[in-house]
């Protein structure tokens, strides 16, 4: 690993000591290329997820069961086992990949401690298992064949523990680019012509505030990457840091060439400390090969990235509440402008983008900016991931072009409502987004569609519901978590959240009387139009829109104490009539 | 120092640039409701009642921490604005427990004031009637939670003018509280000076000094016994 061989540029005034943590582009390809030969020596190569909702569904067991068949056999040189990322379907875990030389890829699902030797003995042995044939997911399954994979392509097959794991996958390849290639100019031209927005959910031109913050004047520049993902439901950043925690990094090392900053933060939602550790990891080696740290990749930039660990509060993820949380202050906003791009942490230009956004860019600058831009619509390209979750057969994340309809999310990705009962609502965007009813089921699921509607793109969340789910019910659960998290500091949002949720709390314990509605719908324009931060400018957003499209059963929540989706219990009666 | 213009309700008016936009109002004599604004403390932008209307942009701007900028059109009283601004009164009222009967603040609270200048006769919203402690361990000055708005004049006083950074903010929401030292009674609290410039900036009956309350108003009737007992007897002694 080491560079005492020098390359043409390297080695001229070089000491002995700085020599080890410098690496240019040919042992870059060196270390891949090595990485690569000695995945080749192993016949089969066994891949089990090893994020979060497979671990949490018996992923290290059936690991730990597959290892000792292993052993047990002697075949510990033909065969390796790896930990990699998520592959999708997160609620069928633990899913396992068993490559064998010469032969297509096979996925099975929930796989079980008993079941994990037999597949050892079906692939080597050609032992027949009914059992895991029947587990067996095909790659024409349309959960797979309708995503397009522009940030997770490599997080099913890699180690999220091993940096040569990523570089064997044309790591660090984009940075080596930018760094030898290109202006900062150039980094932030290509980004903006690739059309990429932030993908934390408002969707501002990740082009043009990269180079916002590149002409601000200021001395020290930093970088900030958002991975405090609060919504309830909702796991894409995680599954990004977790699977693919490298890309996340040298995106932002792009970022801050392109900016002119050395510094770069990665905040992680203090619940998620796999991702922390696999990042913190990812980090000392990146440093150790000189992929980040000083002088990368033999040129003059420096970049170092540190961790900053969330304590909690959702607020944290508003990007003026989350650098005043880095700077050791109370998570609290604050209000702009001054925008981030001109006095941000510490005073400095600061660029902050959400996690998924800097796991983009590598996809911009190693395909181009044209092939990135020929996913998505007129004004939102690339592709997104979401987390589909609620009454759908197939829940788990997704990454798909922006402008796929709501149809062909739920029915042919998600393939179709549980139990085969109709489709009532998908609320996306957590929180922060409104539901969208049948009527709108062709929606194109892109950022302008979603806010016409009343919802909005959000981080990526999306919860389906059938018709069990009572909305008053859905809203007050939303309102319910805004009023937690509400940090306090403006009034409308402190005392309007627990307004809001106390109204909606008699109209599902039948307390309510049709006066209440009034209230309710004057306070969501109150909260939502004068609130300080995006927390309150959006918290409404899911009881204004179940009103708006399903008015009537509140009304008769109200008027006849009858819950059409036989959800809400009428325990209590109306202080006062109407 | 470069100078914008801008249209206040109306009327063309001039303001040096990077001032805030809540300046140039007040200059132009308009009584916008303010209640975590105070001149000489760092702008909050918490209570939201100086909020306005600017021409072009469908949002509602809170004025003290806008920049005044070439152009601006700016309304400050709409009746969409004044229904805001009853609503958030409203909600402060409901939020603790603003008894001005019994407040030692009464008739010279500021939100007090400003809710009879705008208006609010009642609150549309429940009452949550919290149950609150009052924390008197104080020498001098007493905080009682139950009339405190969570502006934040105090917190900024103590860190800003003062240096003590003795109170700030513990909690979250509505559980919000000010908080003295690491939370622990405000006398135990070494950092305070006792200055009770935090007493002089609270808009409400939050914060206040020991004997102003209604309880400690104790009239003496007894003096008259010492006195008829000295003029006649010629005992002067005091009970």
């Amino acid at each position: 690993m080491a560079n005492l061989a020098g390359g043409p540029t390297a080695g001229t005034v070089k000491g002995e000591q700085s020599v080890m943590n410098v690496m240019n582009r040919q042992e870059l390809l060196e270390m891949a290329q090595s990485e690569l030969d000695r995945q080749n020596t192993f016949r089969c190569r066994l891949l089990i997820c090893a994020s979060t909702p497979c671990i949490s569904s018996g992923a290290l067991a059936v690991e730990d069961a597959m290892r000792k068949a292993v052993e047990a056999e002697g075949l510990q040189t033909e065969i390796e086992m790896v930990g990699t990322g998520c592959l999708g379907p997160c609620s069928r875990g633990p899913l396992v990949t068993v490559q064998v030389q010469e032969e297509p890829d096979v996925i099975y699902e929930r796989v079980t401690v008993e079941l994990a030797p037999q597949i050892l003995a079906k692939h080597l042995k050609g032992a027949s298992v009914p059992e895991l044939d029947a587990r067996m997911l095909s790659y024409d399954w349309p959960f797979f064949a309708k995503q397009k994979k522009l940030v997770l392509s490599e997080s099913s097959t890699l180690n999220p523990e091993r940096i040569e794991s990523y570089v064997a996958r044309g790591g660090y390849m984009a940075l080596g680019q930018v760094l030898r290639e290109m202006t900062p100019e150039e980094v932030c031209a290509e980004v903006a012509k690739s059309g990429l927005r932030g993908r934390g959910g408002a969707g501002f031109p990740t082009g043009l505030k990269w180079d916002m913050v590149r002409k601000a004047p200021g001395e020290r520049k930093y970088v900030v990457a958002n991975g405090d993902e609060g919504d309830p439901g909702a796991y894409m950043d995680r599954t990004l840091m977790e699977s693919d925690p490298q890309r996340v990094l040298e995106g932002m090392a792009i970022a801050g060439f392109a900016v002119g900053a050395e510094q770069g933060f990665i905040y992680v939602r203090g619940e998620y400390p796999l991702a922390a550790k696999r990042l913190e990891k990812a980090i000392r080696q990146a440093e150790r090969r000189g992929l980040l740290g000083s002088r990368i990749l033999d040129s003059k930039f420096n970049f170092r990235i540190d961790i900053r660990m969330g304590a909690g509060a959702f607020v944290c993820g508003e990007e003026t509440a989350l650098m005043q949380s880095i700077m050791g202050r109370r998570g609290q906003p604050v209000p702009r402008p001054p925008y981030p791009a001109n006095r941000g942490l510490w005073g400095g230009p600061t660029l902050i983008n959400n996690v998924e956004t800097f796991g983009n860019i590598i996809c911009i600058i190693l395909k181009g900016a044209d092939y990135y831009a020929s996913f998505g619509t007129d004004k939102s390209k690339g592709a997104k991931i979401f987390a589909l979750a609620g009454k759908v057969n197939n829940t788990g994340l997704i990454e798909v072009p922006i402008g796929i309809t709501l149809r062909e999310i739920v029915y042919e990705i998600g393939g179709g409502i549980r139990d085969c009962r109709p489709f009532k609502a998908a609320q996306t965007g957590g929180p922060s987004g409104g539901c969208i009813p049948a009527e709108h089921l062709d929606a194109q699921m892109d950022y302008e569609t979603l806010q016409k509607l009343g919802s909005i793109m959000g981080s990526g969340g999306l919860i389906v519901m059938d018709d069990q789910s009572c909305m008053p019910d859905v809203a007050r659960f939303f309102m319910e978590f805004c009023m937690d998290e509400s940090c306090g500091k403006c009034g409308p949002c402190r005392g309007g959240t627990v307004q809001m949720h106390r109204i909606l709390s008699k109209i599902t314990n039948g307390s309510a009387i049709m006066e209440d509605l009034d209230t309710l719908e004057d306070l969501c324009l109150l909260v939502k139009e004068t609130s300080l931060c995006g927390l309150g400018n959006t918290c409404p957003n899911p009881v204004y829109s179940t009103l708006r499209y399903f008015r009537e059963e509140y009304e008769s929540h109200i008027k006849d104490h009858y819950c059409p989706a036989g959800v809400c219990q009428f325990t209590e009666k109306p202080l006062r009539s109407a | 120092m470069s100078v914008v213009t801008l249209t206040i309700d109306d009327k063309l008016v001039s303001a040096p640039a990077n001032t805030s936009l809540l300046s140039s109002i007040q200059e132009q004599g308009i009584d916008i409701p303010t209640l975590c604004h105070l001149k000489g403390l760092s702008e909050r932008g918490g209570c939201r009642l100086c909020v306005v209307e600017m021409e072009g942009n469908p949002r509602l701007f809170a004025s003290c921490v806008t920049p005044v900028a070439e152009g601006m059109v700016v309304r400050t009283n709409t009746a969409k604005l004044l229904k805001y601004r009853q609503m958030m009164i409203e909600l402060l009222m409901a939020q603790r427990n603003h008894v001005c009967a019994v407040c030692v603040q009464n008739g010279h609270c500021e939100l007090q004031t400003l809710a009879a200048k705008l208006g609010v006769t009642s609150v549309r919203y429940d009452y949550m009637c919290p149950d609150l402690p009052m924390d008197a361990s104080h020498e001098r000055y007493v905080i009682d939670h139950n009339r405190c708005i969570l502006c934040a004049r105090c917190i900024r006083v103590c860190d800003e003018v003062e240096g003590a950074h003795t109170l700030d903010m513990g909690g979250r929401g509505v559980q919000s509280r000010v908080i003295a030292g690491m939370n622990q009674p405000w006398g135990t609290s070494r950092s305070c000076t006792g200055c009770g410039k935090c007493v002089q900036v609270c808009p409400t009956g939050a914060l206040f000094k020991k004997g102003s309350s209604a309880a400690e108003m104790v009239k003496q009737h007894d003096f008259l016994t010492w006195i008829l007992d000295g003029r006649e007897k010629k005992i002067w002694h005091w009970r």
